[in-house]
């Protein structure tokens, strides 16, 4: 029963108990129940809850696997076959796990370019971006780490590739190499090290910067699709007008979008696991072959834009870290969009034809180099390479400029919304 | 129509013409090995053939033959009598006595572990690979294969196909040098199944290295459409749900 000391109403029992030890209720309040989220979210909007989705998914279908795996040369690969086998529901937990490492990119994409379309990164979100594109880091280097533990040839073949990127630094780059692998070639002391990495310090770290992002967000508060900003305009009880309770409003919005996700999900994991050799690539049925290399190597579908554009540029000065270096400037730039956007407003909806235009050719760069990075870098690819990364690049470097000078739609004082 | 509402459409599609890219380029090399893993009869004259004639030198160490009789319901009498013949246990996976390291010295490469070999390389290039066989006394077998050029693998079943000599024709090639080309196989020498007898065999066979390549498969395509029809209802009512709540908002 509750009762009333000081005019504020106390729970009792176990719930209040606690309440008065530990500030669940406040937490609860402040991040679920009285977060004002604008009520005018579209559907671009559901890819961050599906991604701390697939966050928890991704960590607890991991944990039920290393209690199976083997991280040993001798026995990784025939550990996996063991679960895809013999342990009960084996197969199941390791293709939401094999599967749910490509949703995570592709949610996260999206997840992107939602913050692109509708300028998400500008003042005050700066950190809520910052964060993101570190969390966006360690989600590549957790992906990367996971592809080397089934220990297939293209498991062995692909972290030989990407490893070598870093023997590319001038006089540094051989003892970089060897730190990293810890031996001279990829070997079973890599392959420890590496599950290492990928079942403890990583999640652990992307955990931790998955609350950071969320805490960035609720302190400036959530933009939307209209690029206003609903604290301009609160009631008489200081609430934005255009906000709505997280919970109840958007917590059923987004189970039905889980839903619908699942659905997706699902239907590729029990009907095409390896979504035609892009989720689970053939030469990975083979064990790893120092001796012997696919027929082609290619990184999984969600490093190619960035391969595509290494494989681009040409070795010149005696080495070829120029690739190296523009692959990490492409992944650098995002960090910066938040200073070098200068339109006056921030939705894509406001902003003129130059941007639009703009963002349209990124998104297609990033397509088209992305297929490149999947094809041997032999007939139309390399030059198709070449010119999207200089596209890819003008969309980030011009910025300052075009969006500058474009013009602009006047930007509405309240957000638009049609009631269902 | 606002422009963003054009954009989901955008990205959907770019997502989608990304794999079918792929697709439209892998699809196709080699003629479909119209295997069927729910066909057990098939199953079971496969595993029959690959006890017969691939175990003799392949294993597939990751494949347990209590599991093959569970999943082709084969009687375990029946598996002991016919499919097995080492001194294995029912419950142990099917290994072999060829050591490696002979395998290598005598034909210059160890045979693969066949486990995965559907999934390595596609059961259509199995089919493939197991009709394309021809006579060529330049080679140490005696034997060549279209589909694996150089192959070390000797005809293993010619006795049931026969033996076959490949038709090159002359093409002109780069810089007027005129080159040869495959053109078509001719069976020069019966063996004890007719064509078609032999297509029926290499079928079984490789409808059974791609059920041991994922055992699991017939069953996980059982269980998703059962997945499937849940989440549909699940999403049905979290939709109800979701526009019961939104009702209030305006």
């Amino acid at each position: 029963m509750g009762t009333e000391i000081d005019g504020k109403s106390q729970a009792g029992g176990l719930w209040g108990w606690i309440t008065e030890r530990f500030p669940i209720d406040e937490m609860l309040k402040e991040h679920v129940t009285e977060y004002w989220t604008p009520k005018n979210f579209n559907f671009w909007y559901i890819f961050g809850v599906i991604s701390g989705f697939v966050l928890v998914l991704q960590l607890v279908t991991g944990m039920f696997l290393t209690m199976s795996y083997k991280p040993s040369a001798a026995e990784a690969f025939g550990s996996v076959e063991y679960i895809m086998r013999d342990v009960e529901w084996g197969w199941l937990i390791r293709y939401l796990h094999s599967t749910g490492a490509s949703a995570f990119f592709i949610v996260v994409y999206l997840h992107m370019f939602r913050a692109l379309l509708y300028g998400s990164y500008r003042a005050p979100r700066e950190l809520v971006w910052i964060f993101g594109m570190v969390i966006y880091l360690a989600l590549m280097a957790e992906a990367f780490l996971g592809y080397l533990l089934p220990w297939g040839n293209m498991s062995y073949w692909g972290a030989q590739v990407i490893v070598s990127l870093f023997g590319t630094f001038p006089v540094i780059g051989d003892a970089l190499v060897e730190w990293i692998r810890g031996d001279y070639y990829i070997s079973d002391i890599t392959l420890n090290r590496f599950f290492a990495l990928h079942v403890a310090v990583v999640p652990i770290v992307l955990v931790f910067l998955a609350v950071a992002h969320i805490l960035a967000l609720h302190k400036v508060g959530s933009l939307n699709p209209d690029g206003v900003e609903i604290w301009d305009e609160t009631d008489e009880r200081g609430i934005p007008k255009d906000g709505i309770a997280f919970h109840p409003y958007f917590t059923v919005k987004d189970l039905f979008y889980i839903a619908l996700f699942m659905l997706i999900f699902c239907g590729i994991v029990f009907f095409a696991p390896t979504f035609n050799g892009l989720f689970l690539e053939a030469p990975n049925f083979e064990p790893a072959n120092a001796m012997q290399t696919p027929p082609h190597i290619a990184p999984v579908w969600y490093f190619t834009p960035f391969y595509a554009m290494l494989r681009a540029v040409p070795s010149f000065l005696g080495t070829q870290v120029w690739g190296v270096l523009v692959m990490f400037a492409a992944i650098a730039l995002l960090f910066f969009l938040p200073w070098i956007d200068r339109s006056p407003v921030k939705s894509i909806r406001y902003k003129g034809p130059v941007t639009k235009l703009a963002l349209a050719v990124f998104a297609v760069s990033f397509v088209v180099l992305g297929v490149c990075g999947m094809k041997p870098a032999v007939g139309i690819y390399p030059t198709l390479a070449r010119v999207f990364t200089v596209l890819y690049f003008a969309f980030f470097l011009l910025m300052p400029w075009y969006s500058r000078i474009d013009s602009v739609k006047p930007v509405p004082k309240r957000v638009t919304y049609h009631a269902h | 129509m606002r422009t963003d509402k054009l954009w989901p459409a955008l990205a959907a599609y770019a997502l989608l013409a990304l794999p079918l890219a792929s697709l439209a380029e892998e699809g196709g090399a080699y003629p479909p090995a119209g295997n069927d893993i729910r066909n057990h009869a098939s199953l079971q004259r496969g595993a029959r053939n690959f006890m017969n004639y691939c175990s003799g030198c392949h294993s597939a160490k990751y494949v347990r033959y209590n599991r093959i009789a569970k999943d082709l319901g084969i009687p375990e009498a029946e598996l002991k009598a016919n499919l097995m013949f080492t001194s294995e246990k029912t419950f142990e996976t099917i290994n072999i006595a060829l050591r490696p390291e002979d395998a290598k010295k005598w034909f210059g490469t160890a045979p693969p572990d066949l486990s995965l070999i559907a999934r390595a390389r596609g059961s259509d290039y199995l089919a493939a690979f197991l009709h394309s066989f021809y006579a060529d006394p330049s080679r140490p077998t005696g034997v060549n294969n279209t589909v694996l050029v150089g192959t070390a693998m000797p005809h293993v079943l010619a006795e049931l196909q026969g033996v076959q000599t490949a038709v090159f024709r002359t093409v002109p090639g780069e810089g007027g040098v005129s080159k040869s080309e495959f053109e078509k196989f001719e069976l020069t020498q019966p063996g004890a199944l007719s064509p078609e007898k032999y297509e029926d065999f290499v079928r079984d066979t490789v409808n059974f290295l791609q059920y041991i390549g994922e055992p699991v498969e017939a069953q996980r395509r059982d269980l998703g459409i059962w997945v499937t029809l849940f989440l549909l209802v699940f999403s049905a009512f979290a939709y109800l749900l979701y526009k019961e709540y939104w009702r209030d908002v305006h």
